[in-house]
């Protein structure tokens, strides 16, 4: 695969690992961590820590959707589901994701329910074209990546006037959850930033972490070799005792982001005052919802009975701390045992992009 | 007196109903005119409610695969096709040679004839080229919306080669892992023919039987240890099974898998990882790692030396990544393509 494939060799590889071994000093600790889901997953589907010295260490980071989502939030979908007969749109990796009374919205639909697992909002909407009978919803989750694809659905539906179509929104932001892990005091010494995150949003909310919290912070893409460079370039600045947003990732992000993006997920969304996030607790204007101006008549939770109701975590489940990066998911009592893939009990072993199921499915035989 | 006039049936524009599944004339019309005129031969002829068959010298083997695939009619192949190449290559890769096949359908009302006859005829097509005939069967008709146009059941009955015990137990340290050309072509061509994704992919099934390449295989003698046709899960999920049945490791490089540009595309931008999509005319096999060249030129020049046993980590499945790195390759968690077969 042209442009893909070249961002994957090994050769290349060998020689980032050999400038981060030469660069990385002994008797240092470089703690850091990656945001984002995506890049969770590129280390570990590519063994990215067996080219790593051992005193560069990675902190999976809570940048996963579906890791990040409150079981509350799922109950309310199933709900709209089962009690108020609506088809329940959603992207695949939220479907497996445990809720209460032993569902999923898999389990949801084995029972019945009218579930539908879309790639993009272009299927939810047509799927509420072709049942104009019927309530449809799409479950919106999601950071800044997943959210201009909502807003150009809303516009489009406030367009042709689809009247039988909704969101259940559960868009997240990016900086807010970097603010809430830095003000929780884990011990980070850099951050590998956002890939499509930062396509959107740009290189510019980052600068504050720098400024004002002295951590540098490298946008990088989402291959196995955008993480290596991110990783010599964070090593470099900590080295020389600088903290500075670095944009590893410039063939697709800019300082500004996508403009465009940014003003439609303006006109369409406003902050939340506060949002429950899984692990990390409520985090004060960290979630998007609909703008009650304009765009309240398609907001699920105004247009059905469905209030958010909190769900308590298993107590033994260490997904806060590893959200947070205080634990490694092999540092909780249930991980791998109690605790798998294909039974999830925390939120970071249901999606891949999750901490505990990335290192159950490819990195287990490190112990 | 004259015979009674039955009016053929219309497979051009007819479609099934309840009678075809009653028992009566129109069941009796359905499988005279459709199912034996194409998949006839001497067993089926004998017109009882089985067969009767000759008696063979060795241990049976017998398998059975249900087909549900949609859609029906993909590139490179159907589910007619496929219902027959799926049971004969289980019995094949056991090291047997496949003999014979029963034929289970359950027909949607409303079905159009044209389409069961085009998948009976491929089926019929399918079975005389692997030489294993469909020698009984049987139909059944559910109410419309009950099932999804046909599901076919096939069940294979074969004779085990003399000398032949293939087992993942068989595998030892410093084996070498084939397979027999590239992987994950069926099931990306299923999932690209639903239409869903709007892709466009020029790809096509490799639905086939291996059962000669699983008979060369099988003269390498003791050197074969073990074979595996990876369909569903792929060949990850083959490679597991093995790994837990042997108890050894089993070591696969990324650089030698053999995966078309098509399907390692579409697999990218869906966030599918090939290693577990489908194959229905591909084996995998353990070899002494003296017989590999043996092996090689047995299986042909689409297949690929691709890994080694190992004795540790016992039970799992490695793979060493194109950027130098290693990774658990695990059993499949979910479904992320249901119904390729």
């Amino acid at each position: 695969m042209k442009y893909v494939d070249e961002f994957r060799t090994g050769d290349r590889a060998a020689g980032v690992a050999a400038a981060i071994a030469a660069e990385a000093q002994p008797g240092r600790d470089y703690r850091l961590m990656e945001f984002c889901g995506g890049h969770t997953h590129a280390i570990s589907r590519y063994g990215i820590a067996d080219l790593l010295p051992a005193n560069v260490r990675m902190i999976h980071g809570p940048g996963c959707p579906v890791c990040v989502l409150p079981i509350g939030r799922i109950d309310q979908a199933i709900r709209l589901a089962r009690e108020h007969g609506a088809i329940l749109c959603s992207y695949g990796d939220c479907l497996r994701v445990p809720a209460s009374e032993h569902l999923s919205l898999l389990k949801a639909k084995a029972l019945g329910a009218k579930v539908r697992m879309i790639y993009s909002t272009q299927d939810a909407l047509r799927i509420a074209r072709e049942n104009p009978d019927k309530q449809v919803v799409f479950l919106a989750i999601g950071f800044e990546t997943t959210t201009p694809p909502t807003a150009v659905a809303i516009k489009q539906a406030q367009a042709e006037g689809l009247k039988n179509f909704s969101i259940l929104c559960n868009h997240v932001l990016t900086p807010a959850a970097m603010h809430a892990i830095l003000a929780g005091g884990v011990q980070i010494d850099g951050f590998v930033g956002p890939a499509h995150v930062s396509t959107v949003i740009g290189s510019r909310p980052y600068e504050v972490f720098a400024s004002d919290y002295g951590k540098p912070v490298v946008i990088a893409g989402f291959e196995p070799l955008d993480v290596m460079q991110a990783i010599l370039m964070l090593v470099r600045q900590i080295n020389e005792n600088r903290a500075a947003v670095e944009n590893e990732f410039t063939r697709a992000v800019t300082r500004d982001g996508n403009v465009k993006a940014q003003a439609l997920v303006d006109e369409v969304f406003e902050l939340r005052e506060s949002f429950e996030w899984r692990g990390l607790g409520t985090i004060p204007n960290s979630a998007l919802r609909l703008r009650r101006t304009t765009g309240a008549d398609f907001d699920a939770e105004l247009r059905f009975d469905v209030p958010y109701v909190a769900v308590a975590d298993n107590k033994a489940c260490e997904c806060a701390a590893i959200l947070r990066g205080q634990k490694r998911p092999e540092e909780c009592a249930i991980f791998g045992t109690v605790c798998t893939p294909d039974n999830p009990v925390g939120s970071c072993m249901v999606s891949s992009e999750g901490a505990c199921a990335a290192h159950y499915t490819y990195g287990r035989f490190r112990k | 007196m004259k015979s009674d006039y039955i009016r053929p049936l219309d497979i051009k524009h007819g479609r099934v109903d309840m009678s075809h599944g009653s028992g009566g004339r129109a069941m009796a019309q359905l499988i005279e005119e459709l199912f034996a005129k194409h998949l006839s031969n001497e067993y089926l002829a004998q017109g009882d409610d089985g067969a009767r068959l000759p008696a063979v010298n060795g241990r049976l083997v017998m398998s059975t695969d249900a087909h549900v695939v949609s859609p029906l009619f993909f590139p490179g192949g159907d589910i007619g096709c496929l219902s027959v190449h799926g049971t004969i290559n289980d019995v094949a890769v056991m090291g047997a040679t496949p003999l014979y096949l029963a034929a289970g359908f359950v027909l949607e009302e409303g079905f159009a004839l044209a389409d069961l006859a085009r998948i009976v005829e491929s089926m019929a097509q399918a079975a005389k080229e692997a030489g294993v005939p469909i020698v009984t069967g049987d139909t059944k008709v559910v109410e419309a919306g009950k099932a999804d146009g046909v599901f076919i059941t096939t069940t294979g009955v074969g004779v085990l080669r003399q000398g032949v015990d293939l087992s993942g137990a068989n595998a030892r340290p410093g084996d070498a892992v084939f397979v027999s050309g590239p992987i994950g072509d069926h099931g990306t061509a299923v999932m690209v023919a639903r239409g869903e994704l709007a892709l466009e992919v020029d790809l096509e099934s490799d639905t086939a039987p291996v059962a000669a390449s699983a008979q060369k295989l099988c003269a390498l003698g003791t050197d074969l240890r073990w074979m595996r046709d990876p369909t569903r899960g792929g060949l990850a999920t083959a490679l597991n099974e093995l790994a837990q049945q042997s108890g050894l490791a089993i070591s696969i490089d990324e650089h030698a898998l053999p995966v078309r540009p098509e399907v390692a595309g579409t697999c990218e931008i869906l966030g599918i990882d090939p290693l577990y999509v489908a194959c229905e005319g591909r084996l995998i096999a353990v070899i002494a790692s003296g017989a590999v060249e043996r092996a090689l030129s047995a299986l042909g020049a689409e297949a690929a030396d691709v890994g080694e046993v190992r004795a540790e980590p016992e039970g799992l499945v490695l793979l060493q990544t194109t950027l130098g790195g290693s990774r658990v390759v695990d059993m499949l968690v979910g479904d992320p393509l249901p119904r390729i077969c």
